[in-house]
């Protein structure tokens, strides 16, 4: 029971504070489910965000199940994800409202205004934290022990993106196969 | 104008909320990526296809499902749910919405131990997370770009607090938040009182020429 109601207000904490979507919600997740209460290791979470990008839907909804199935069952998938909807649903309808009643939303706007650099750099901080993971594999932070096949992938596919606009998901997956070939050719698997 | 009329008498009409279900399942199940895509699948159906909402309120809606905290397609259900039928409507949009992600991650969950425990199939997780950090350094360097093109001090200046504040001080993300929302607030009253936005740069002078 104590459980349930763990997941419950941990995805109700990811719904009500991953403002402005997509990868908003990804520090707060990271922050809740493998820092927080350890749920996950942050290898899983990596897994996970890999998983979510590569299937449709949104990455709360996707963690809120993956996690919730993971740790009690679909009643825990269930129970997640209707916590990390439930703030979205009460603060939309009084949205909605307030909107329909006076047109215009300054503070609001003004409010989202500052929200958003915090955001970028909460994503940016969740990215850190993948990217040390694909360079050490959480083990110790030192320059004797980068994966340098990590870190090419990681560069070769930042410069596709940004250069080339590939889409994402090839990329990921170019990224999947290329990285096993070079480990099993280099004989690091 | 009248083969509309004509189709709609011939068809036997589909009960409105079991199309917005079946609408919002369908788009569910097909926007990979998540975010703002599938507003714009939205609009084509809502707008362009059952001329349920118009043109406008569409892009007010999407607009608020943004404002709003959670995911942007989740909220957009909601607001287009709302519009149509109500708080039933808001229901049946939103579950449609979620069930096609949360089946999908369901299956995968129960098949990810034996799954990331096959050697070959690691060996393809760690190779992907390579890509997906890259993927994440893409889209915050254009995040950043928009930051950055506001021109004004203070944004910069929470940029660089909030990074600071979460990787090297370790501070809890839901307290950098509301630190953030609140600035915003103040920043408002600010602009109301004296009708100045605080910190913004001067536009940048046409160089050239």
């Amino acid at each position: 029971m104590k459980l349930f109601l763990e997941l419950f207000l941990s995805f109700l904490q990811v719904g009500a504070f991953s403002v402005g979507g997509g990868y908003a919600a990804m520090p707060v997740i990271q922050s809740q489910v493998v820092e927080k209460y350890g749920w996950l290791t942050m290898s899983e979470f990596t897994d996970l965000i890999t998983i979510a990008e590569m299937t449709p839907g949104p990455i709360a909804v996707n963690s809120a199940t993956f996690v919730g199935i993971r740790i009690a069952g679909i009643p825990g998938a269930i129970i997640a994800t209707f916590g990390c909807i439930l703030p979205s649903m009460v603060f939309l309808s009084i949205l909605a409202k307030l909107y329909y009643k006076y047109k215009t939303l300054s503070t609001i706007q003004h409010v989202l205004a500052a929200l958003r650099p915090a955001v970028v750099a909460l994503i940016a901080g969740a990215g850190v934290s993948i990217l040390m993971m694909v360079l050490w594999h959480g083990a110790s932070v030192s320059f004797n022990n980068i994966d340098w096949v990590g870190l090419g992938l990681f560069a070769a596919a930042f410069f596709a993106l940004r250069k080339w606009k590939l889409n994402p998901i090839l990329v990921m997956a170019l990224c999947g196969v290329v990285g096993a070939a070079l480990n099993l050719a280099l004989g690091l698997g | 104008m009248r083969t509309v009329t004509k189709a709609k008498k011939n068809k036997k009409p589909v009960p409105k909320l079991l199309q917005l279900f079946l609408s919002c399942l369908y788009i569910s199940a097909f926007t990979f990526g998540g975010g703002f895509v599938i507003v714009t699948f939205m609009k084509k159906k809502f707008v362009d296809q059952l001329h349920w909402i118009d043109d406008e309120e569409m892009l007010d809606l999407a607009a608020l499902a943004q404002s709003g905290p959670g995911a942007i397609a989740v909220n957009a259900a909601i607001m287009v749910g709302w519009r149509i039928d109500g708080f039933i409507g808001m229901l049946v949009a939103v579950l449609g919405t979620i069930i096609p992600p949360m089946v999908i991650l369901s299956v995968i969950s129960l098949f990810y131990k034996a799954f990331a425990s096959n050697r070959y199939v690691a060996l393809v997780l760690r190779g992907m997370q390579s890509g997906v950090a890259a993927v994440i350094f893409d889209v915050v360097v254009g995040l950043g770009q928009n930051v950055i093109d506001t021109r004004n001090v203070v944004y910069y200046l929470v940029m660089a607090a909030a990074f600071a504040a979460s990787v090297v001080l370790k501070v809890n993300v839901i307290y950098i938040i509301l630190a953030a929302a609140a600035l915003g607030l103040v920043l408002a009253l600010i602009e109301k009182k004296t009708g100045k936005t605080v910190g913004q740069l001067p536009k940048r002078k046409e160089e050239q020429k």
